[in-house]
C-alpha cells in the first residue's frame, strides 16, 4: 500500500526519536526552514572542524512526521563530511526524489522514497535539507 | 438528517478515495455543488452567454437579465434593502479587500482605529494591515483565550470609548473555532459609538439564515463556493449611503458613465464597483446555489450543522489524548482538533488513505493556531449532505491513527 511506503518503519521510528535533536550554541551556526504552507519550522545547527567537516550536527523541528524523519536521517548521512560533499549528498537526495535520480549511495534515505508518490509532502522530505544549506552557508 | 433527504443531489459525493466511499468533511474550505448549480452554469453557456450591460443584441440582453437577476436574488437572500448594495466579487477576500482600500483607504486618517478579533482569517487581517499602515491607522485586538477560543464582548464598550475606533471587522462563525460570534450586538454597540461594522459572513451564509436588516452591518461578504456555489463568485453587501460615497476597487470598463482623456465619471453602485466584465456564470451559479439552499430551508441546515459541530466535538473529547478546540456548548459544524503529538499533516494524510477529507494546516488562522501553542490543528467541516455513520467513520480512523503514529 502507497501509505505504508510512505510511511515507513523507519520514518515512523525517527519521527517519534529524532536522532541529533537539539540546539547548538555559537560557533556553530544555524540555518532555518519554514513551510508557509502548515507553520512547519525547522532549525539545522552545525559545528564545522578548521578542516571543514561536519564534527557535530544537530535540529530541532516543529513539523510532521516525514520533515522531523527526513531531517533525523539528514544529519546521520551528513555528519563527518565536508561542506561541498553534504551539499552533493542533498542535491543527489533532492533529485531522487524529484528526477527519478539515482538511489545507490542514499542508505536510510531510500526510506523516503513513498514522497514521489505524494508531491504534496516534496516540501516536508526537503525543509530540513535547504536548512542544512544555510547553515553551512553561514558558516562561510 | 438533511442528508437523508438532500445527499443525492450532490453528484461529486459518490466516489471512491482511495479504495473507500468519499467522506468529505472539508466544507470550511469548500463545499460541494448540487447538480441544479453544475446543470444550471452548464445550461447557461450552452444557451444564454454572451458579455453583459453593453450589448444590443438577444444573447446579451438575456445574459444581462441573469446576471441582474442574480443581484436581486442575493439581496433577498440576505434581506438587503435594494440589489444597488450587492457588489460582486471574487469571494470575500476581495470584498474585503475592496472595503479596506475603497472606504478605509479615504475614510481613515493617522491615528484612527481599526478593531478585530484575533481570530480572524487572514483574509479580514492583513487588508487592514495593509490600510493601517497605509495611512497610520492603529490596529486593536479583541483578545482571543484558551482552548475554547473565548472572547470577552464586555470590554468592546470600553475599548470603543477610549480608543477612536472607525470600524469593527469580525467574523461570524470562525473558521478554525467553530465559535459563532454575536455580530448583531457587537454591530449595536459599534453603531453607538460610531464606528462602521464589517460581518465576514464566509462561515455562515450558507450555513444559516442571515438578514442584514436585523444585523444592521453597514458591510457584509461571503464566497459563493462555501455555500454551494461556484469558485471565483462572492459577494459585498454595502449599505447605500456608504458605497455611495466611495471611489472605485478597480478602473477600467463597465464602471464608467463617461471617459475623456483626461478623466472619467463613474456609474453609481453596484457596477462602480465592478471593473471589467464580470463572473457572468458564477453570479447566476450562485443564485441557483442560493435558490437551492432555501429550498431546504436555512434553518434546518443551522440546526444539522449545529447538531453535527456538538455531537462531533462531544465524540472527538472522547478520543485518548484528543484537545478539541472551540466552544463546549452550541458551535457550527466545525471542529479543529490535535491528537495527541500527532502532526496534522500525517492525520490528514493518513485519514485520506482511509477516503476521509480533512484539512490540516493553521486555516489562514496563523497568529491564532499560534497562540494555542501551535502550528497546525486537523479540522473536520460537516454541511448538509454528511451523515452519522460518516462521523462514526471519523472517530474510527482517528482510533485508528492513533494506534499507528503512537509511541
Amino acid at each position: 500500500m502507497d501509505f505504508d511506503e510512505l510511511y515507513q518503519e523507519i520514518i515512523l521510528d525517527h519521527s517519534k526519536r529524532p536522532r541529533n535533536s537539539g540546539v547548538l550554541p555559537p560557533p556553530a551556526t544555524r540555518g532555518s526552514g519554514f513551510n508557509p504552507a502548515c507553520g512547519d519550522e525547522v532549525t539545522v545547527f552545525v559545528l564545522q572542524s578548521p578542516e571543514g567537516k561536519i564534527e557535530t550536527i544537530s535540529f530541532q523541528a516543529q513539523a510532521c512526521a516525514i520533515c522531523t524523519a527526513s531531517t533525523s536521517l539528514m544529519t546521520l548521512q551528513v555528519k563527518g563530511t565536508t561542506s561541498e560533499q553534504a551539499l552533493a549528498i542533498q542535491r543527489h537526495f533532492i533529485d531522487f526524489l524529484t528526477k527519478d535520480g539515482p538511489s545507490d549511495g542514499l542508505g536510510h534515505l531510500r526510506a523516503l522514497a513513498g514522497v514521489k508518490k505524494f508531491p504534496q509532502r516534496l516540501k516536508c522530505a526537503t525543509l530540513g535539507w535547504h536548512a542544512l544549506e544555510t547553515a553551512l552557508k553561514a558558516g562561510g | 438528517m438533511l442528508a437523508e433527504r438532500f445527499r443525492a443531489d450532490f453528484p461529486i459525493l459518490d466516489q471512491t478515495v482511495n479504495g473507500h466511499p468519499l467522506v468529505y468533511l472539508d466544507n470550511a474550505a469548500s463545499t460541494q455543488r448540487p447538480a441544479s448549480v453544475i446543470n444550471e452554469i452548464n445550461r447557461y453557456y450552452r444557451e444564454d452567454h454572451a458579455n453583459v450591460h453593453r450589448g444590443l443584441h438577444a444573447l446579451s440582453t438575456r445574459a444581462t437579465t441573469l446576471y441582474e437577476n442574480a443581484r436581486q436574488r442575493v439581496a433577498d437572500y440576505l434581506n438587503a434593502e435594494q440589489a444597488e448594495c450587492i457588489i460582486f466579487t471574487r469571494g470575500t477576500t476581495e470584498s474585503i479587500n475592496l472595503v479596506a482600500s475603497s472606504w478605509a483607504g479615504n475614510e481613515l486618517r493617522a491615528g484612527d482605529g481599526i478593531l478585530l478579533t484575533e481570530m480572524e482569517h487572514h483574509a479580514n487581517l492583513i487588508p487592514w494591515q495593509i490600510v493601517a499602515k497605509k495611512v497610520g491607522a492603529k490596529l486593536h485586538f479583541l483578545p482571543v483565550t484558551g482552548d475554547q477560543g473565548k472572547i470577552d464582548w464586555s470590554q468592546l464598550d470600553s475599548i470603543l470609548t477610549s480608543h477612536p475606533i472607525r470600524i469593527v471587522a469580525l467574523t461570524h462563525i470562525s473558521n478554525s473555532l467553530g465559535r459563532i460570534n454575536p455580530v448583531t450586538e457587537v454591530c449595536r454597540i459599534a453603531r453607538k459609538h460610531g464606528a462602521v461594522t464589517l460581518v465576514d459572513a464566509a462561515q455562515s451564509a450558507g450555513h444559516m439564515p442571515l438578514d442584514v436588516k436585523a444585523i444592521d452591518c453597514d458591510f457584509l461578504a461571503f464566497s459563493g463556493h462555501k455555500c454551494c456555489g461556484p469558485t471565483g463568485i462572492g459577494v459585498l453587501y454595502g449599505r447605500k449611503s456608504l458605497l455611495d460615497t466611495m471611489t472605485p476597487y478597480q478602473t477600467g470598463g463597465e464602471m464608467i458613465v463617461s471617459v475623456t482623456f483626461e478623466g472619467a465619471e463613474w456609474k453609481p453602485p453596484p457596477h462602480r464597483f465592478e471593473a471589467g466584465t464580470p463572473h457572468i456564470a458564477g453570479a447566476i451559479g450562485l443564485a441557483t446555489a442560493l435558490d437551492y439552499l432555501e429550498r431546504v430551508g436555512r434553518s434546518a441546515i443551522q440546526e444539522n450543522d449545529h447538531y453535527f459541530g456538538q455531537v462531533a466535538a462531544a465524540r472527538l473529547r472522547e478520543i485518548p489524548n484528543l484537545r478539541v478546540f472551540g466552544p463546549e456548548g452550541d458551535r457550527a459544524g466545525i471542529a479543529s482538533f490535535q491528537l495527541g503529538n500527532i502532526h496534522a499533516h500525517d492525520l490528514v494524510a493518513f485519514a485520506d488513505q482511509k477516503g476521509i477529507a480533512l484539512r490540516g494546516g493553521h486555516h489562514c488562522n496563523q497568529p491564532l493556531i499560534r497562540k494555542l501553542g501551535l502550528r497546525a490543528t486537523a479540522r473536520a467541516s460537516f454541511y448538509l449532505y454528511n451523515t452519522e455513520s460518516e462521523l462514526d467513520r471519523l472517530i474510527e480512523v482517528l482510533h485508528a491513527a492513533s494506534k499507528y503514529f503512537g509511541d
